[in-house]
């Protein structure tokens, strides 16, 4: 496990063309990623989403995407072929969904959809490839495997589920995890659990972590550096623990939003954007 | 996200199309047409669409003009001499067993396929309307009773959805006759359920809504309410779906026209021509393969149609 | 599956029966009114124009047509319910035998079509929803438009004039030569079923021509329908995350498409696939006619010529029957498994 960046990207950019023209959704965006854990934020149409698509190769036509750079463990992935990006997902980057409610086929099996990840990239008898799925299960402690290996998606809560997904996406050991707002279709009491689950796996594995999010304050407590997004560029780049020292004035806008107990507000701060962040 | 337009909008003008285009309209007159403007503008822009209205309008216009574009012939004048005659210079589209001239048989045929497509939409439209939003309505807001009324509404409309069309048109045609409004009754009783199942899901949908309220503070009747507010609304997806059914009406009646029970002879209908013509097909086929392609196109218009109106009027349901 | 979940499912299938009962009600109540309200008379029908009084009197009474109308509608549905269907005028047979007799013809063409209609369309419909916007899916729609409009009754004489007329590719009308007519015992009734039973392959092989090309046009109107609806599922199907969480984990796009999406709508797609069925036996009317095939359809509309009305209303009511048992229990089908209320 060295040092070396785990992705490297410049320039990237995503357009789709349209009806009323092209929309471009991410513009230039460079950054670089170790073994280390990285948190994109951003509100919604930001670019943060399609930067982590973009990234696995997902993004559908007729999007475009065009990038100076964009390597993973040295590969280029421009102009990847289909055999070489199902040879990366899942088995060296993955990537965990919002939604356990519809990231889940309704009509399979938890456990029969975890081990389908591994057996996509091991050859591996039906037995083997069980017992993985039920030791995955284990991993993201799901309490009684043997049970909810044979139960459906509807059949699960919403904590249940996500954990269900990320076994499904950590299962072949992947070095790269996407986490495109793991959280955020949770219960605010479920979310810690989910977290530290994702916390504990991430570190013993020794994995990069992409954290998307609109939550600052998660993305600052669990990221080591901060990707700030705005209309589809990288308006910030920083670490998380100099976050109060952030010089944009939409990343300052974004933490004083923020609700705090310690320092309670009359009335919450509203983000009064400027059209120049744009440019 | 940014979104580069590709074309700066022109400056707003005074005139006709910057009125009926404007997004500040000053009278109801003027949003009314303004967004009939701009569904017409929507719907021209899609070529399917557009293919489909070129096509009904053209059934429209040939239907009017019938003995002008016939060249003033006579769809039922006999002239046994020119019997089976192929194709040509005097009959354009060559002549049946009677010597009659298939293009102004044709041509005069738009008559009858649209007589049938109006009857049938005068007698199912306010049908399905009546009992969709006298079920939506009293069901959403009339407690237990109104709620019994719209269940028994409901099941029989479904007993009639459940009705096969063709074969229950055959049976009634059969006991009562054949002739156009015999197949228009039979085609109408099958082809009612579906709007009344629209009428009432637009309606339930609207019923609880605040200006519905309103217009009940202010003392107006059931029967008010359904007729000046609640069935406008129900208008769009009505038509929509009119335009898509009338494809099928069409072929069921060229259908029963075919078995010879639509209108008679000498009246020229498309589906009894293409069964008179069906002896001599091996030969003479113009006499039967003419009249088939006329109710394709006719159908494939609507349909065409119906679709450009559905992407326009009601998007969500595409 | 939960308990609650049964007893969902046994509601509504009491709700079926009670749809079905409805609906059958209403039909005989339909067929009972078209039956009484001809304008010839009945009592006319069967005694002629030159009968006595008496002899009038007697049939009038017979009929029972003295009675009030309810009652004679009662009459009329405890008949139905014991199959007594009334006795054919051409045929002197009853009309339910008439109507077991003739069955098996349109069944065999409704099945056949049916079968090509799946397997044609449904491939067809995924290709389509797999490329959207491309040529394959522009290529699925127009086939399915013109499908939609077109009158089955033409198609089916240009289809006879060309591929039997003028390139004998085909048999023509009917289900078998002349000369093959008599050869096999009917035992079921489906000519392919009985020659290959009796291993006399040469009227198999005439059958099979004969059944050509009417079951490719009513298959052709069924993959037109089933080929729009499985599209349309679809799309929905390739919209949802777990479509692409598929993608994520590795697998290829068809991979996904087929083992991933497609698994989603085989329920609906059966029931879209019974109600093609039932659309189908209405459809074999025009297609029999055409094609002077024995089914139902022609017994119907040559009855119908022969004004003879206890066969048309014997043959609309079975028909109509099985068109109303198809379409609402492939409607109770879809309520089941319809996956919303799967999770509630």
């Amino acid at each position: 496990m060295s040092d070396a960046a785990l992705l490297e990207v410049e320039d990237l950019n995503v357009s789709f063309p349209g009806r009323g023209g092209i929309t471009r959704a991410v513009r230039n965006a460079s950054f670089s990623l170790g073994r280390e854990r990285l948190g994109i934020v951003g509100e919604s149409g930001s670019g943060k989403s399609t930067t982590g698509r973009a990234l696995l190769g997902l993004i559908p036509a007729p999007g475009i995407v065009t990038a100076k750079r964009m390597t993973f463990g040295g590969q280029d992935l421009r102009g990847l072929p289909d055999a070489e990006w199902q040879k990366l997902r899942g088995r060296r980057m993955s990537m965990v969904m919002q939604d356990p409610k519809y990231s889940l086929n309704p009509v399979l099996k938890i456990g029969e959809q975890i081990e389908e990840t591994y057996r996509l990239h091991h050859r591996s008898s039906q037995g083997e490839a069980r017992s993985k799925a039920l030791a995955m299960l284990e991993a993201v402690k799901i309490r009684d495997p043997d049970l909810v290996y044979h139960l459906y998606a509807h059949q699960l809560s919403g904590g249940m589920g996500q954990r269900a997904m990320i076994a499904m996406m950590l299962i072949a050991e992947p070095d790269l995890l996407i986490a495109d707002e793991p959280t955020s279709a949770l219960d605010v009491t479920v979310q810690n659990e989910v977290l530290r689950i994702l916390d504990d796996l991430v570190t013993d594995r020794g994995m990069g972590l992409i954290f998307i999010s609109h939550n600052l304050t998660i993305v600052g407590s669990f990221c080591d550096r901060v990707l700030v997004m705005y209309g589809g560029r990288i308006v910030e780049e920083l670490k998380a623990s100099e976050l109060a020292a952030a010089k944009h004035p939409y990343t300052q806008a974004l933490i004083k939003a923020a609700p705090s107990l310690e320092h309670p507000l009359a009335e919450l701060a509203v983000v009064t954007r400027d059209p120049a962040w744009l440019i | 996200m940014t979104v580069e337009t590709t074309s700066a909008p022109p400056a707003a003008r005074l005139s006709l199309r910057g009125w009926l285009a404007s997004d500040a309209p000053a009278s109801r007159r003027q949003a009314v047409l303004g967004n009939v403007y701009r569904g017409f503008v929507a719907l021209v822009s899609n070529r399917t669409a557009l293919t489909g209205l070129v096509i009904v309008a053209a059934l429209l216009g040939i239907a009017v003009f019938a003995p002008l574009v016939s060249g003033f012939r006579s769809p039922i004048d006999q002239s046994l001499s020119e019997r089976l005659a192929a194709p040509g210079a005097a009959h354009w589209f060559g002549t049946d067993e009677f010597g009659r001239d298939i293009f102004a048989r044709i041509a005069y045929g738009t008559r009858v396929t649209l007589t049938i497509v109006m009857l049938v939409s005068i007698v199912v439209a306010p049908i399905g309307l009546l009992v969709g939003t006298t079920a939506g309505y009293l069901g959403a807001t009339a407690g237990r009773a109104g709620g019994i009324i719209d269940a028994v509404l409901m099941r029989i409309t479904d007993i009639f959805l459940a009705f096969p069309r063709l074969v229950l048109a055959l049976a009634f045609a059969g006991a009562l006759g054949p002739g156009i409004e015999n197949a228009v009754i039979a085609i109408s009783l099958t082809a009612w359920p579906p709007f009344a199942r629209i009428a009432r899901a637009e309606t339930v949908s609207i019923a609880r809504s605040d200006f519905i309220s309103a217009v009940v503070l202010q003392g107006a009747s059931t029967a008010r309410i359904l007729f000046r507010h609640i069935v406008p609304l129900c208008l769009s997806s009505l038509i929509v779906r009119l335009t898509l059914d009338m494809a099928g009406i069409i072929l069921t009646a060229a259908g029963l026209g075919f078995l010879g029970l639509g209108a008679q002879p000498p009246t020229p209908e498309w589906g009894a021509m293409v069964a008179s013509g069906r002896n001599v097909i091996f030969e003479q086929w113009w006499v039967a393969t003419i009249p088939g392609l006329a109710i394709f196109i006719v159908s494939l218009g609507f349909n065409l149609l119906g679709d450009g109106l559905r992407d326009v009027l009601d998007p969500k349901s595409s | 599956m939960s308990g609650a979940w049964i007893a969902g499912v046994l509601w509504r299938l009491l709700s079926l029966m009670g749809s079905l009962l409805l609906t059958l009600w209403g039909l005989t109540a339909i067929t009972f009114s078209i039956g009484r309200f001809i304008p010839t008379d009945p009592v006319l029908a069967i005694v002629g124009d030159h009968a006595s009084r008496e002899t009038y009197e007697r049939t009038r009474l017979a009929l029972g047509l003295d009675r009030s109308v309810l009652e004679q509608y009662l009459i009329y549905l405890r008949k139905i319910l014991a199959g007594d269907f009334g006795t054919s005028v051409m045929s002197s047979h009853s009309v339910l035998s008439d109507l077991y007799q003739f069955f098996p013809a349109t069944f065999e063409l409704a099945t056949i079509a049916t079968v090509l209609g799946v397997l044609v369309g449904v491939p067809a419909g995924v290709l389509a929803a797999a490329n959207r916007g491309r040529w394959p899916d522009r290529l699925v729609s127009i086939v399915g438009l013109f499908g939609y409009s077109m009158p089955i009754f033409w198609l089916g004489l240009i289809g006879l004039a060309i591929f039997y007329g003028r390139l004998s590719w085909v048999g023509g009308p009917g289900r078998l030569d002349t000369g093959f007519e008599d050869i096999v015992t009917a035992r079921s009734g489906v000519i392919l079923v009985d020659s290959a039973l009796a291993g006399e392959w040469e009227v198999f092989r005439n059958a099979v021509s004969h059944l050509v090309l009417p079951a490719s046009l009513l298959g052709y109107v069924s993959l037109a329908y089933i080929s729009r609806m499985t599209r349309s599922f679809m799309i929905d199907q390739l919209a949802q995350d777990y479509v692409t969480a598929a993608r994520i984990k590795g697998r290829s796009f068809w991979g996904a498409v087929w083992g991933h999406a497609f698994p989603n709508i085989m329920v609906p797609l059966i029931t879209v696939i019974g109600l093609s069925y039932a659309s189908l036996l209405e459809g074999a009317v025009l297609t029999e006619s055409v094609f002077a095939w024995p089914g139902l359809g022609l017994y119907i509309t040559s009855s119908l010529f022969n004004a003879d009305m206890n066969a048309v209303l014997g043959g609309t009511l079975m028909v109509g029957a099985v068109f109303i048992g198809i379409n609402l229990f492939c409607d109770f089908l879809y309520k089941v498994f319809d996956p919303r209320l799967r999770a509630a």
